[in-house]
C-alpha cells in the first residue's frame, strides 16, 4: 500500500496548532505507518513538493508571501485542510483589521520598539491590508476550527482523511475552544 | 352640519363659481412650486388687476395637474386651455400674454394640448379634484361633491353596509401589498376594542425613491383623505385617527393642518358629526425620515413615540395595533378611494380594472420617459401603453431596457413583458410588485447590476437593524454588488449573492428585508448576461461602471483580474 | 399569579403530539417537551421580540417561516423545528452574526461561556462563508465595574429589555440604523457617566456574549448567571 503524502504549512499563526499536532504523541507513530510527512515546518524541506494528498495549513493569510504560498500549495494538493481558528476565521491576526495598515506597522515597529525604530522595507514580506481566512482565497476542503484544535480532534481528522473519508466535524468542534 | 346644509353650501359655492367667466388655475403642488409657480400666480393676479378684469377673472392655486415635467402648468377652465413652462413676470412676458389673450387666440408657444394621450388616457378617481380645486379651501372640495359620502354614510348607512360597499368594490391596499381593504376593515370592525379604543391610521410615510403619489394627493386634495378616514372610522367603530406623514413633505403637512382645521370648524370632523353620535378626531404625526416607518408595525411604534422598529406579525394591527388596540391602517391612496366608492357604490368601482385588481392606480412616472409626472390609470392597462402612449416614449430614440416598479421592494421588468397588463397579479408573476406606485423607466444607458446596487444601498441604510438577515445580509449583498460593478467579483461571489437573496427574503422580520432582494433577484433573472459580462469579461455594456470596458469603445477590458481562483 | 383562563390546545411538534395552553408560544411548548429550538434574543423572563430569527420554524400549510418565540400555538398546528431548510437558514444567520463584528473567541473573556459560540457548535458551523466586515468599534470601559465591548455585541437587546422591564432604569437603548446600530447608555454617553444606571449588573448577566462583562476577567473567565430572571419575576409577583 502506498502511503499518503501529507504536508503541514505554517502561515500567520502562533504555531499552537502544530504543537497540538505534536500532542498526538505516540499516535503519531501509528500515523507514520500510513502517511509520509513530505513537507512541514517540523521537517527541513525547502520546496513544497508535487502531488500532495493532504495539506494541513495553520495560520491566516496576512502577507503577500502567505498568499503566494497558499496558491502554490493549493495547486499541488488534493485535500486542503484549514487547521485552527487563524486559518478558519483569521482569528488573532485579524485583530489588526479594523485599523489602517500604516498604524499597525508604526505601532509594532516604532512605538513599541526599543531599538531600531523603523518600519522595515527589506527582507520582510509585505503585509496585505487585512488578515483573512484561507477560504476567502482558495477552495478549502475541510475546516477544523479551534484555538488550537485538540490533539484528539486532529487525530480524528487525519485518520478519517487517511481512510479516504471526509471527516464530519459538525458539533465536535468550536471556535475559540 | 347636516347633509342638507352641505348640499346647500355646495350649491351656493357652485353659483359663485359660475359667475366667474375665466377661472385660471395655477398648479401649486411641490413640483411646480419649485419652478416658482407661486410667483406665476402672483404675476397673473397682478396682470388681471392691471387690465381691470378682476370681476370676470379669478386666479386659483390648485393641486397637481400631473405633467410635472412641463411645469409650472396654468389652465383656463372656461375654454380648456392649458399652458406649460409658464415663467413669472420678472423673467419674461408669459403671464402678460396669457391674460391679454383670454378672449382671443391662445398663446401658441406655451400651449399644451389637453388632447395628449397623457391626459386623455387617464381615468381619474383619486385625482379627480387634483388640479381643479383649491386644496386650502374646504368650500371648493364641498362644491366638488366632497363630504356627501361621509354624511350619507353616517345618516343613511349602517357601518356594516359601508364595509359591504368597500368589499364589493374590490379595493385593495394601495400601499403595496394589495391586501383586500374590505377584509381589513371587517377584521377591525369585528375586533373588540381595547380599553374602549380603536384607531384609524393613514400611512403617508411615502419613502420609495422616485415616488410622490401620496404627497401629491395630500397637497392637492387633503380633504378627500380626511373624508375617507372618517368613513373608515365610522365603519370600524373608531373615534380617533392619526395621519403619519414624513416631515420631508412640509407643504402636504401645511395643507393637512389647514384641512383638518377647516373640517373641524365646519363640524365635519370632531364631536357628533352631522348631529349623530359619531365623533372622530384626526391628529398629525410627523415621521423623521425612516423608510422602515412605512411598515405598519414600525409606523405604529413611531406613533406611540417609540423607536420605529417593526415587530413580528401576527398579531396583526387589526387585532393588536396602536397602544394594543385594534387599528385600521391604510395608505393615503386607499383612503382617497373611499369617498367615491361610497358616493357611487361598490359595483361602480368594481366595473373598472381587471378581474382581481379593481379600480385605478396612481403612478409616479419617472426616469427615461418623455412625460414624467403623475398619472392615474385603470388597472390592467398594458405597460407598453403606459410608457409609450401616456409617457410619450423614451427620449433620444433610445431603446427601452427595463421598468422598475415598487421601489426598493420591487423588481425590474424587461422588454419581453412590456405587453403585460399592470395589475397586482401580473406584476407579482414577473417577480416585481405593484408597490405604492413608483414607475421608473430605464433605457440602454442603465447598467442593471448598478441599478441593483443602488437599491441595495438604499435598503442597507434604511434597515432598522433589528433582525440579523436584513441588517447584515443587505450589507453583504451591497458589498458583493460593489465588487461586481467594480469588476472585482468572481463566479463564487455571484453564487453567494444568490444564496443571500434567498436567506434575506425568507428569514427577515418585516417586509423591508423580505422584499429587499427583489431588485437583485429580478435583474439576475432577466439581465444575467450583464452580470456575467461584469464578472467574466470585465465589461459594462451600458458604459456606467467606471474602469470597465465598454464594447465598441474600448478594445481591451480594464478592471482588476479576479482575486479568487479556486 | 395570573388567573389561568386559557384553553387547552393540541398540536404536533416534529411529529410529537403536544398539549398546550392556548396562550403559550411554540417555543414554550417545545421547551416543555424537550424539543430543542435554537434561540439567541430570547431569554426566560423578558418580553420576546422575534429579532434573531434563529427560532424560525415551519408550520404546515404556510410558506412563511415563523419565529417560535412569539408565535402562539393554535389547535391542530403542525410544527417542524429542524428541517434541512431551517438548518441551512440558521447557519446562514449565525454566519452573518460572526461576520458582522469582531468575534475573536480565543481571546474573549466569555470564551467557553458564550451562547453565540455554543450555538455555532450545536448547529455544526465550522466556518463563515461570508466575508468578515471587521468594523472599528469602541470598547467602553468607563464604568467602574463593567466593560461594554461593542466588538462582541450581537444587538439581541436583552440588556435593553432587562434594564427597562426588570430594573426599570432604561439606561440602555439603541442608536443608529442598520449595520450601524449600537447599544448606547443614556443619550450615548459613556457608561461610566450614565446617571440612570443603578449598577445592578443585570444587563451583564443576561448578555449572551462577551459584550457586557465584569472588569478584571481574563480570557474564558467570565461566566454569566442569566437564570435569575424568572425567579426574580416570580418573587415579585408573590410579594404583591
Amino acid at each position: 500500500m502506498t502511503k499518503a503524502r501529507v504536508a503541514t504549512v505554517w502561515m500567520d499563526g502562533c504555531s499552537g496548532c502544530h504543537m497540538s499536532f505534536l500532542d498526538m504523541d505516540e499516535r503519531l507513530l501509528d500515523l507514520a505507518d500510513r502517511m509520509d510527512l513530505v513537507y512541514s515546518p517540523l521537517v527541513d524541506l525547502k520546496e513544497f513538493p508535487l502531488e500532495v494528498d493532504v495539506a494541513i495549513i495553520e495560520g491566516s493569510v496576512s502577507s503577500e508571501e502567505d498568499l503566494e504560498k497558499l496558491y502554490h500549495v493549493r495547486s499541488r494538493t488534493k485535500v486542503l485542510v484549514s487547521l485552527g481558528d487563524c486559518a478558519v476565521t483569521a482569528n488573532v491576526p485579524s485583530m489588526r483589521n479594523p485599523f489602517d495598515l500604516d498604524c499597525v506597522l508604526r505601532r509594532g515597529y516604532e512605538e513599541n520598539a526599543d531599538v531600531n525604530r523603523q518600519v522595515p522595507v527589506e527582507n520582510v514580506p509585505r503585509l496585505l491590508p487585512r488578515a483573512r481566512p484561507l477560504h476567502e482565497f482558495v477552495k478549502v476542503d475541510v475546516f477544523v476550527p479551534g484555538c488550537p484544535p485538540s490533539a484528539d480532534l486532529i487525530h480524528f481528522v487525519v485518520s478519517e482523511l487517511l481512510e479516504g473519508r471526509t471527516p464530519e466535524l459538525a458539533g465536535q468542534c468550536r471556535f475559540g475552544a | 352640519m347636516t347633509l342638507d346644509e352641505l348640499r346647500e353650501l355646495a350649491e351656493t359655492e357652485r353659483e359663485k363659481q359660475t359667475q366667474v367667466k375665466h377661472e385660471i388655475h395655477v398648479c401649486t403642488a411641490a413640483a411646480c412650486l419649485s419652478q416658482r409657480s407661486d410667483q406665476v400666480k402672483a404675476s397673473l393676479e397682478a396682470e388681471i388687476k392691471a387690465h381691470g378684469k378682476e370681476d370676470c377673472c379669478k386666479v386659483k392655486g390648485v393641486g397637481c395637474m400631473g405633467l410635472c415635467a412641463a411645469g409650472p402648468l396654468v389652465s383656463d377652465e372656461s375654454n380648456g386651455r392649458l399652458y406649460q413652462n409658464v415663467r413669472p413676470a420678472d423673467e419674461n412676458t408669459d403671464t402678460k400674454e396669457i391674460v391679454a389673450s383670454l378672449e382671443s387666440e391662445p398663446v401658441e408657444r406655451l400651449s399644451l394640448s389637453p388632447e395628449l394621450p397623457f391626459f386623455k388616457e387617464q381615468k381619474k378617481i383619486v385625482l379627480e379634484n387634483s388640479g381643479k380645486i383649491d386644496p386650502e379651501r374646504i368650500e371648493d372640495y364641498i362644491c366638488a361633491g366632497g363630504y356627501e359620502a361621509l354624511l350619507t354614510a353616517l345618516t343613511e348607512m349602517r357601518p356594516l353596509e359601508v364595509i359591504e360597499q368597500i368589499t364589493k368594490s374590490g379595493l385593495r391596499g394601495r400601499g403595496g401589498a394589495g391586501y383586500p381593504t374590505g377584509l381589513k376593515w371587517s377584521t377591525v370592525a369585528k375586533a373588540s376594542p381595547h380599553n374602549g379604543a380603536k384607531y384609524v391610521i393613514c400611512n403617508g410615510d411615502e419613502g420609495d425613491p422616485g415616488a410622490f403619489m401620496d404627497r401629491s394627493v395630500l397637497e392637492s386634495d387633503p380633504q378627500r383623505v380626511l373624508e375617507g378616514m372618517a368613513i373608515a372610522a365610522y365603519a370600524v367603530g373608531a373615534n380617533r385617527g392619526f395621519i403619519y406623514v414624513r416631515a420631508e413633505y412640509p407643504l402636504a403637512i401645511k395643507r393637512l393642518k389647514i384641512a383638518i382645521k377647516q373640517a373641524e370648524t365646519m363640524g365635519l370632523l370632531g364631536a357628533n358629526i352631522a348631529d349623530t353620535t359619531f365623533s372622530f378626531k384626526i391628529e398629525l404625526r410627523l415621521g423623521a425620515g425612516a423608510f422602515v416607518c412605512g411598515e405598519e408595525t414600525a409606523l405604529i411604534a413611531s406613533v406611540e413615540g417609540k423607536r420605529g422598529n417593526p415587530r413580528p406579525r401576527p398579531p396583526y394591527p387589526a387585532q393588536e395595533g396602536l397602544w394594543n388596540a385594534p387599528t385600521l391602517i391604510n395608505n393615503v391612496e386607499t383612503f382617497a378611494n373611499v369617498a367615491p366608492i361610497i358616493r357611487n357604490g361598490g359595483a361602480w368601482y368594481a366595473a373598472i380594472g381587471t378581474e382581481k385588481s379593481k379600480g385605478t392606480k396612481v403612478f409616479a412616472l419617472a426616469g427615461r420617459v418623455a412625460n414624467t409626472g403623475l398619472i392615474e390609470i385603470p388597472m390592467g392597462m398594458p405597460l407598453r401603453h403606459v410608457i409609450y402612449q401616456l409617457g410619450g416614449g423614451i427620449p433620444d430614440n433610445r431603446r427601452f431596457k427595463a421598468a422598475q416598479t415598487g421601489g426598493p421592494s420591487g423588481g425590474c421588468i424587461p422588454e419581453e413583458y412590456l405587453d403585460m397588463p399592470v395589475d397586482y397579479e401580473s406584476l407579482a408573476s414577473v417577480g416585481s410588485i405593484m408597490g405604492s406606485g413608483g414607475l421608473i423607466v430605464m433605457d440602454e444607458t442603465s447598467c442593471m447590476p448598478d441599478v441593483a446596487k443602488y437599491f441595495m444601498d438604499f435598503c442597507c441604510t434604511e434597515s432598522c437593524g433589528k433582525c440579523i438577515p436584513c441588517r447584515v445580509g443587505t450589507v453583504h449583498m451591497h458589498n458583493l454588488l460593489s465588487r461586481i460593478t467594480a469588476g472585482e467579483a468572481t463566479p463564487e461571489d455571484l453564487a453567494l449573492l444568490e444564496r443571500l437573496c434567498d436567506v434575506v427574503r425568507n428569514t427577515s422580520l418585516c417586509g423591508l428585508g423580505q422584499s429587499a432582494p427583489n431588485p437583485v433577484a429580478t435583474t439576475l433573472k432577466y439581465f444575467r448576461k450583464e452580470y456575467i459580462d461584469h464578472i467574466h469579461h470585465k465589461r459594462c455594456t451600458a458604459g456606467v461602471c467606471e474602469g470597465l470596458a465598454r464594447p465598441g469603445k474600448d478594445d481591451k477590458p480594464k478592471g482588476k483580474p479576479a482575486e479568487v481562483t479556486a | 399569579m395570573k388567573p389561568n383562563t386559557a384553553q387547552i390546545t393540541t398540536l404536533k411538534i416534529d411529529g410529537h403530539d403536544c398539549g398546550a395552553r392556548s396562550d403559550e408560544t411554540i417555543l414554550d411548548v417545545a421547551q416543555e417537551n424537550n424539543i430543542f429550538i435554537p434561540t439567541l434574543c430570547h431569554i426566560d423572563g423578558l418580553q420576546d421580540i422575534g429579532a434573531c430569527r434563529l427560532c424560525l420554524v415551519e408550520i404546515k400549510g404556510s410558506n412563511k417561516l415563523l419565529p417560535a418565540c412569539v408565535t402562539r400555538v393554535q389547535e391542530g398546528m403542525e410544527v417542524t423545528t429542524n428541517s434541512p431548510r431551517l438548518q441551512h437558514y440558521r447557519k446562514a444567520i449565525l454566519e452573518m452574526l460572526f461576520s458582522e463584528r469582531n468575534h475573536i473567541c480565543s481571546v474573549c473573556v466569555s470564551n467557553g461561556h458564550c451562547e453565540l459560540q455554543w450555538l455555532a457548535e450545536q448547529l455544526g458551523l465550522t466556518h463563515i462563508s461570508v466575508p468578515y466586515l471587521h468594523p472599528k468599534l469602541e470598547v467602553d470601559a468607563s464604568n467602574r465595574r463593567f466593560v461594554a465591548d461593542h466588538n462582541r455585541c450581537i444587538l439581541c437587546t436583552r440588556c435593553v429589555r432587562v434594564c427597562d422591564e426588570i430594573e426599570g432604569a432604561h439606561t440602555w437603548d439603541l442608536y443608529g440604523r442598520g449595520v450601524d446600530t449600537r447599544v448606547v447608555s443614556d443619550l450615548k454617553q459613556p457608561w461610566g457617566e450614565s446617571e440612570s444606571c443603578t449598577g445592578c449588573g443585570k444587563c451583564v448577566h443576561v448578555c449572551p456574549t462577551g459584550a457586557l462583562v465584569e472588569k478584571g476577567r481574563s480570557a474564558g473567565e467570565m461566566t454569566k448567571r442569566g437564570q435569575f430572571l424568572p425567579y426574580l419575576t416570580l418573587m415579585r409577583e408573590e410579594r404583591q
